[in-house]
């Protein structure tokens, strides 16, 4: 039963509540596989504020069930740390072993106390207590590094899809990176909402930062050609490496109403003569 | 509404479609418009679309069917203020209105459509170029 | 995954694709789909009610709003009670058509959703489900 070793358990961490936290605290500082990540000021803090809460939650009995409401401070604290943990750039197990970490202190004082078969099972019960704590502390970590994936991944996606104005009526996309259908969607989006905005009458999409052109990836970039001529603009593509061209003629596509140019200075030119611009080197001076 | 406007400006019909219609309406547009353009003999049809909010499989149909019809009665047609949703979305659907001229605005339309009629008259025998140009 | 809310919709004339179109134009507008992922899915729906109607002689379409703990999004049912397709994946290929679209109905409808499913037995009836999700932040 829980409740009978729990009150004792109780009593033993307010006992030498100071000893048992000098104690994890310093088994903390001492890890040598610690990384410099997290400053010492901060495990000192967040220890003896954990241990104040840890000792609040576990004077109500419940030692066995971490989802109750007498845990949520607990909880709450554990995910304050691991999230900032996470940002701070801690590895997770170094993150688990805060939890971890205090068992040794711990359990030296239980089976110091107390001996007989009484102390084994209380070492047992509180064991099963500080995993559950650390696989949540664990899990909560892993939580917040993917939402920042996820941040990252969309914030990388909003970047790395810039449309340039480059004259008036001329747009361009330098495409840099894989191209996945998700990311297409973007640049088709922005480009033809720019299109509508600016009044442009010709977009030049840039694939020389493209490393590979799959039969998707050049289905796509079709698609973004073909959207845009619906809407009454035309569409140059540029930047063509020899592998990428024989992945298209290989893959059998359709390539009769696509214009192409080997690089974006090529493509510019085109589509100012196409304006009706004409150009001429100034003769130097001296 | 059973039946779409069509106004008639010079030699250049036009048509605004401003609501969601159901099929029976797309398919009396594509009757009405024949008409007029055999009585007006009409050379130039501008289509605007920018107030539509959809468009499937049907829609891209009657409008391939009306691009087809106007130029089998010796008159360009040229549709005009597709928004980016629309276009995506037929892109997606895997409806290529090949054949039909796109402009981006009405204005840009119209002057798209001058320069086709033009060259007809002027007897060039290749308008697809001067479409091909940008202005 | 939990249906939140759910209105059902006959499809027996022409006027009910379009008041098909304008419930899910509604929810799409409520979840707050981008706007071309609404028209995607109003496409969709467009082009699958004429299915119904069409190929299945009438019949009834579902429109649910649905949930999950990180998304939400709208889930189309189809339900007819025709003559059923006897090859269903020479049906979702461009091109094939038995109406008078232009046989992009089925695979093209698929093409728009993140998820489709067709049911369809000869002599019985096709049901088709199409779902598109909208990520929490």
């Amino acid at each position: 039963m829980p409740k009978e070793t729990a009150v004792p358990l109780h009593a033993i961490i307010s006992d030498s509540r100071d000893d048992i936290l000098k104690e994890w605290i310093k088994a903390q500082l001492d890890d040598t596989s610690r990384s410099q990540a997290v400053p010492d000021a901060s495990i000192k803090a967040s220890s003896t504020e954990f241990f104040k809460l840890f000792e609040r939650a576990i004077s109500n009995g419940n030692i066995s069930d971490i989802d109750r409401s007498e845990w949520e401070e607990v909880r709450h604290m554990l995910s304050d740390l691991s999230a900032s943990r996470a940002t701070q750039g801690s590895t997770p197990s170094e993150t688990a072993r805060f939890i971890f970490s205090m068992k040794q202190p711990l359990f030296a004082r239980l089976t110091k106390d107390k001996s007989g078969p009484d102390a084994g099972a209380a070492v047992w019960e509180l064991s099963l207590l500080l995993d559950k704590l650390g696989l949540y502390t664990t899990e909560t970590f892993q939580k917040t590094r993917e939402s920042i994936i996820k941040r990252q991944q969309k914030e990388m996606m909003e970047m790395s899809t810039p449309v340039i104005k480059v004259w008036d009526g001329l747009l361009a996309v330098p495409l840099i990176g894989t191209l996945d259908s998700a990311r297409t969607q973007i640049v088709m989006e922005t480009l033809l909402q720019k299109i509508i905005d600016t009044g442009s009458k010709l977009a030049i999409l840039d694939i020389t930062g493209v490393p590979t052109v799959d039969t998707q990836t050049a289905q796509h970039l079709m698609k973004t050609v073909s959207a845009t001529r619906l809407m009454g603009a035309e569409c140059i593509i540029s930047g063509i490496r020899p592998q990428i061209a024989q992945t298209i003629v290989h893959l059998g596509i359709d390539i009769n109403d696509i214009v192409t140019k080997a690089s974006m200075a090529d493509a510019i030119k085109e589509a100012l003569a196409r304006g009706g611009w004409t150009f001429e080197k100034q003769a130097e001076n001296n | 509404m059973d039946r779409i406007p069509i106004l008639k400006i010079g030699e250049t019909l036009l048509v605004t479609i401003q609501v969601d219609f159901h099929d029976r309406v797309a398919l009396a547009l594509l009757e009405d418009l024949s008409e007029k353009i055999v009585n007006f003999s009409s050379k130039g049809l501008l289509i605007d679309i920018s107030a539509l909010e959809m468009v499937d499989s049907f829609m891209g149909r009657i409008l391939g069917n009306i691009a087809k019809t106007s130029r089998l009665l010796d008159c360009h047609c040229v549709l005009v203020g597709m928004q980016p949703a629309i276009a995506i979305t037929i892109t997606e659907l895997g409806i290529t209105l090949s054949g039909i001229h796109t402009a981006l605005t009405a204005e840009d339309g119209l002057a798209l459509l001058n320069k086709l009629v033009n060259a007809k008259k002027n007897g060039k025998p290749s308008a697809k170029k001067q479409e091909a140009k940008w202005r | 995954m939990a249906v939140k809310s759910q209105e059902e919709r006959p499809i027996s004339s022409e006027e009910d694709i379009l008041t098909v179109r304008n419930s899910v134009k509604r929810v799409t507008a409520l979840l707050n789909f981008s706007l071309v992922n609404q028209t995607k899915i109003i496409s969709a729906a467009s082009e699958l009610a004429r299915n119904t109607l069409e190929h299945g002689k009438g019949g009834r379409s579902i429109i649910q709003l649905i949930n999950d703990p990180d998304r939400v999004g709208i889930r189309i049912i189809f339900e007819d009670k025709g003559p059923g397709i006897a090859d269903i994946s020479q049906a979702l290929e461009d091109g094939f058509t038995s109406g008078r679209g232009m046989g992009l109905g089925l695979g093209g409808a698929k093409r728009l959703m993140d998820d489709f499913q067709i049911e369809s037995k000869e002599n019985e009836g096709t049901t088709v489900t199409v779902t598109k999700w909208l990520e929490k932040n």
